[in-house]
Parts: structure tokens; C-alpha cells; sequence
């Protein structure tokens, strides 16, 4: 058996995500002093988010058991 | 740890702990991926080509990953910023045309000579001194090239980080080293696909911010016109004549010289991509894998030029070029996508946005290793020095050449670093080799009568007037009026020129050569040029799964993008 290279993208994509989603969620409670231009749009949430759910996606498609 | 966390007083970005965890964790899977496969290349095709079993896909986003180093992303940003939008043609006219003519023309032909490399496939053709030629000068290149991007990549770490140059050049080029030696090609493959997927993940957010900050690309292209010039935003109109563009170019050079000819040369026969390619799993795979890869070629100006153009249009400050930096404190136009990325993206985001550019510099890394130890052991070691070793012998050798390989390439860096000079003389080098080698192979694969000494001879002139023109430039710069056909024509244009008069000679020696010499029988050429070979049908499958079908969409894409930007 093989694991996917499709598993190993998932698994980055999901631990990156969360890492990302996690400090745009810490700075929304911390507001940091010097900000970056379009703070307001809070893009590490929902990029952070979005690359988790693919990441999600990803690893679950191509989990190794299914790829054997 | 401490010495990447040291500082540099006035380095763009401060990097959090957040920043490197994303990094260290990016290292580690890597490496990982590289122990994973080392079980998977016990014997030479594992190692060399991956066990010829990858998919479309997987070969398709490496093919595509190999060419999108760290120094290529800010390279061209930086260009955009001082070009404008007139960048584009290099991912548009200078890929697209030669990443398909490859797929349904020439790879055919790679595939089914079952070559382990371009220079394999002269060896063929040609004969051994076609071979040894290319071989040689490949292998050479290749590893001067990798250490000269290795310095850069190091250099950029230390001014937009902070980070000690010894630590960058050392991590790196040991990590790539390591999946490498262990894994072979199949594990430089598999970080090549990753690197993709955060390359993508790390750049893409600053379009889209951009865009917005913006206002949309209307809006953009108003601030580029009110803050530098209306040229900037057409991508044709301004070709017309050599002054109506920021490049100094005209459209024979970007259509002749970079379509036709550079973009060729680099596409076909730079044996660091087409070696993706070749490990493909089928004929099928082997053609739809550039086709893939055209496809998300034509989507890379997204995050490289388009950062570039909003820099221009948005950024407070002017940039300069490299060379008024001194003088000016000002930031180079080079600095354009890390100046972006810190302008949009906080702790987490700037994070993965580094981790994109080390993971743009390792790709890039990996393609010329695996490129040269292949090289290496199949055209120089094996033909030249000991050609009755055992399989498990050539392995032995990959995975040391892999190290070594990476060594020189390290010396290289230190030896640059010493000697700043050598940088422009070892880029302007590899290009010497490219333009004549693509004429020699391209009559080699559609003209039977070519022989091997009009091969030889071709490639030879034409790699010899290469250096010529370069050097006449050097010496005398107003031979640029006639080497580039006007003198107000910058670097990049006389490069397009430069290449198309190289591969002027090469066809016209190798032509006239080949016909005062006595050619090969048909037989003798059966499966290497075409009207002589039964080109492998990809099977009766539905249409949507023909190359010729994705070929055709990509190429319906590639004109509307070129009429909507001219």
C-alpha cells in the first residue's frame, strides 16, 4: 500500500489552515497594535478556514485505507 | 533556531512564532515525504524516473512546479513592477505555444524511444559527440545554476528576514539533498506537487486583497496609468515599434524570438522539465501532463505579475532598480512580492507566504539535482567511465550525485558570493545552450535527412554564436542596434534576439551540413523521427479524455487572454 500524494497535500493544507485560522481568531481577540492594510477583512479566518475544509476534503478522499 | 530568529536591522518583515512553526512544520513534512519513498527507489528506473508510473496530474503539477522557483516569483513580480503587464508574455506566448507543441509533437517521441533524458534522446539521433556536447554542458549548467539561485534565495532570506545566509544556503540545500538522495525522483516529484498546492496557498491572497484595495482591475489599471504610464497595462499595443513600450521591444522579438524559439529551447529540451514528463505512467499521461500544465501556466500571472502591477498602482513609496539601491535607501523593484505580502498578510499568513518562496527555491532545487544526477549517471558516468555496472551500482551512484551535486552547487553559492560578477555570466551561460539545442533536436525529430555531423556541428555554431553576440555586446554596447535591431532595446530583449539568430545559425549549418553528408537509412531511424514512426495512439477513449481536445480548449483560453489584455 501507498499513501496518496493527495493525502500528504491534505494534511499540510489542513494543519496550515488550522494554524492560520487559529491566529486570525487570537488577533480578533487581541487587536494587534501595528496592523496590516485591510485588517478589517480578517482574511487569516477565512483563508485559514478555507484551506483547512480543503485540507479536510483531501484527506478524507485519499486517506490511505481508501488508496491500498 | 536562534541564528533564523537573529535580525538584521532593516529587513521588510518580522516573522512570529506562528511564522515558524508553519515553517519548521513544512521542513518536517518534506523530509518525511523523503524517508516515506525511500523503500520506493531500490532499482534505477525508481530512482531516475520515479518507476515511470506517475499520473497526468501528478506529472503535470511537478512539470509545472520544477519552473516556479522562489527567484522566478519575485524575478517576474519584480519585472511586472517595471515593465507592467508586458511580463505576461513570458507565462502566455513564451510557455503556452511550447508546452503544448511538446505535449502532442515531441513527446511522443521522448516517450516511446524510452530515453532516460534529452541528451539520451541525441545519443539516438545523432550519435556520441551530440551526446557528450549537450550532456556535458547540461550537467555543468545545471549545478552553477542551482548554486547561483541558492546564493540569491539565501541573500533575499537574509535582506527580507533577517536570516543568517549560511544557515539559509545550509537548510535548504541539506533538506533537498536528503528527500532527494533517499527518495530519488519519485520524492522529488511528490514535494514538487506539494510546493505547488503552497506556492498557490501562500501567493493567492494577495490578488485577491489587492484587487480589492484596489477597487477591481479597472480601477487598477487607472492608478498604474496616473502613477507611470498608460503602456503598462497593454500587453500588444504598445509593440508596434521598439519606443512604444517600457521594454524596448517589438512584437517580432516577443513573437519569433521569446514564442518561438527561447520558450521552445526551454520547454522541450531543458531536460529539468521534461524529465517530469517522462516518468509519466502512459503515452496518454505523457501528453495530457504539459497540457495540464499549460493550463495552470496561463493562471500564474495571477500570483506573480498581478502583485507586481498592484505594486505599482498601490505601494506608497517608488521602487528603484537593484543598482540605485545603495545610493537611494529605496526598495528594489525586486522586493515588490515580499513588499505585498507584508503589506496584507499577519502572523500566520506571512508565515505560509515565506514557507511559498522556500518552497518555490527547494522545487526549483530539486528539479536541477534530480536533473543533473540523472545527466550525470546515464550520459557522462555510465557511456564514458564504467558501462558494465550492475543496477543497484547506478543507484549507489544517483543517490551520491544527489549529495555532490548539492555540494558543488553550495561551492558555487560561496564562490558567488565572493565574486557577485559570476552570477551574470553563469544566467547568460545557460541560455547560450538553449535556442541552438531546441534546433537541433526539433530537425532531429521532423527531418530525416538531418545526419549526425550537421547535429553536431548545428548545435556547436549555434551555441558558439550565442557567446559571440553576448560577447560582442559586452565589448562594444552599440552592437546592440544590430544584435537586438535597435538600441534602445533592454536586457530581456536582447536576449529574445540573441536566441532566435542562435537557432537562425544552427538550423542553417545542420541543414547544409546534413545534406553534404551521407544520412541514415530509414530503418536506422525508425522510432525517432517523425514519418518514419508509428506515433502511439492514446487508446479509444472518450473525447473529453483526448489531449487533442484539452489542447484545443487551452488554446481557446490563451487567445481570449491575449485579446482581452492587448
Amino acid at each position: 500500500m501507498m499513501i496518496s500524494i493527495w493525502f500528504f497535500i491534505g494534511v499540510s493544507l489542513l494543519v496550515n489552515g488550522l494554524l492560520i485560522m487559529g491566529a486570525g481568531l487570537y488577533e480578533l481577540q487581541h487587536p494587534p497594535v501595528q496592523q496590516v492594510v485591510l485588517y478589517s477583512a480578517h482574511a487569516p479566518i477565512w483563508w485559514g478556514g478555507l484551506l483547512a475544509l480543503i485540507g479536510l476534503i483531501y484527506c478524507v478522499a485519499y486517506r490511505p485505507q481508501k488508496t491500498a | 533556531m536562534t541564528l533564523l530568529l537573529a535580525s538584521v536591522a532593516g529587513h521588510l518583515v518580522q516573522l512570529s512564532k506562528i511564522d515558524m512553526l508553519i515553517i519548521v512544520f513544512y521542513f518536517a513534512l518534506v523530509l518525511a515525504i523523503g524517508f516515506y519513498l525511500k523503500g520506493r527507489a531500490n532499482t534505477s528506473e525508481d530512482f531516475f524516473m520515479a518507476g515511470r508510473d506517475m499520473t497526468a496530474w501528478v506529472a503535470g503539477l511537478s512539470f509545472l512546479s520544477a519552473n516556479l522557483g522562489a527567484l522566478e516569483l519575485m524575478g517576474w513580480a519584480g519585472s511586472a513592477y517595471q515593465y507592467g503587464i508586458l511580463a505576461t508574455h513570458w507565462y502566455w506566448i513564451g510557455a503556452i505555444p511550447a508546452m503544448l507543441f511538446l505535449a502532442l509533437v515531441m513527446m511522443p517521441f521522448y516517450y516511446i524511444s524510452k530515453t532516460h533524458s534529452v541528451p539520451g534522446y541525441l545519443k539516438l539521433r545523432f550519435g556520441e559527440p551530440a551526446r557528450a556536447v549537450s550532456a556535458v554542458s547540461f550537467g555543468l549548467m545545471t549545478v552553477l545554476m542551482s548554486g547561483v539561485n541558492m546564493f540569491a534565495m539565501a541573500k533575499v532570506m537574509q535582506l527580507v528576514l533577517g536570516w543568517d545566509i549560511n544557515v539559509s544556503i545550509w537548510l535548504s540545500a541539506g533538506t533537498v539533498a536528503i528527500y532527494v538522495a533517499l527518495g530519488g525522483l519519485r520524492s522529488a516529484i511528490f514535494n514538487e506537487v506539494l510546493q505547488f498546492f503552497l506556492i498557490w496557498a501562500g501567493a493567492l491572497l494577495i490578488p485577491i486583497l489587492g484587487l480589492y484595495e484596489a477597487g477591481g482591475w479597472h480601477n487598477l489599471k487607472t492608478l498604474i496609468a496616473q502613477r507611470a504610464s498608460e503602456q503598462y497595462v497593454h500587453l500588444w499595443s504598445g509593440l508596434d515599434s521598439f519606443t512604444g513600450n517600457p521594454m524596448g521591444i517589438h512584437w517580432t522579438g516577443i513573437v519569433f524570438g521569446l514564442g518561438a524559439v527561447i520558450s521552445m529551447g526551454y520547454w522541450t529540451t531543458d531536460f529539468l522539465v521534461v524529465q517530469r514528463i517522462l516518468a509519466a505512467k502512459d503515452i496518454r499521461s505523457a501528453e495530457m501532463a504539459p497540457i495540464i500544465g499549460a493550463g495552470f501556466k496561463m493562471l500564474v500571472p495571477l500570483i506573480v505579475i498581478l502583485p507586481g502591477l498592484l505594486g505599482l498602482g498601490l505601494l506608497p513609496e517608488k521602487l528603484v532598480p537593484e543598482s540605485m539601491v545603495g545610493a537611494t535607501g529605496a526598495h528594489s523593484y525586486n522586493d515588490v512580492l515580499p513588499l505585498m505580502l507584508a503589506r496584507y498578510c499577519g502572523p500566520g499568513l506571512l508565515g505560509l507566504g515565506i514557507t511559498a518562496l522556500i518552497a518555490g527555491f527547494m522545487s526549483g532545487m530539486a528539479g536541477n539535482v534530480t536533473a543533473f544526477t540523472t545527466v550525470w549517471t546515464y550520459d557522462i558516468y555510465r557511456p564514458l567511465v564504467h558501462s558494465k555496472g550492475s543496477d543497484s551500482h547506478y543507484v549507489s551512484m544517483g543517490r551520491w550525485t544527489t549529495v555532490v551535486g548539492v555540494l558543488i552547487s553550495i561551492g558555487t553559492a560561496y564562490l558567488v558570493m565572493q565574486f557577485a560578477s559570476i552570477m551574470d555570466y553563469v544566467q547568460a551561460l545557460f541560455s547560450f545552450f538553449i535556442a541552438p539545442l531546441f534546433g537541433t533536436v526539433v530537425l532531429g525529430m521532423l527531418w530525416k535527412r538531418a545526419t549526425g555531423l550537421g547535429g553536431f556541428l548545428g548545435l556547436l555554431c549555434g551555441t558558439a554564436s550565442s557567446i559571440g553576440m553576448w560577447a560582442w555586446v559586452k565589448i562594444d554596447p552599440t552592437a546592440l542596434r544590430y544584435v537586438a535591431l535597435s538600441e534602445h532595446a533592454k536586457a530581456l530583449a536582447q536576449d529574445m534576439y540573441q536566441a532566435l539568430w542562435s537557432f537562425v545559425v544552427c538550423v542553417i549549418v545542420t541543414v547544409v551540413v546534413s545534406l553534404a553528408t551521407k544520412a541514415k537509412t530509414d530503418s536506422e531511424l525508425e522510432g525517432l523521427v517523425y514519418g518514419l514512426t508509428k506515433v502511439p495512439s492514446v487508446g479509444n477513449v472518450a473525447i473529453y479524455q483526448k489531449p487533442l481536445f484539452w489542447a484545443g480548449i487551452v488554446v481557446v483560453i490563451f487567445f481570449a487572454l491575449n485579446i482581452y489584455f492587448r
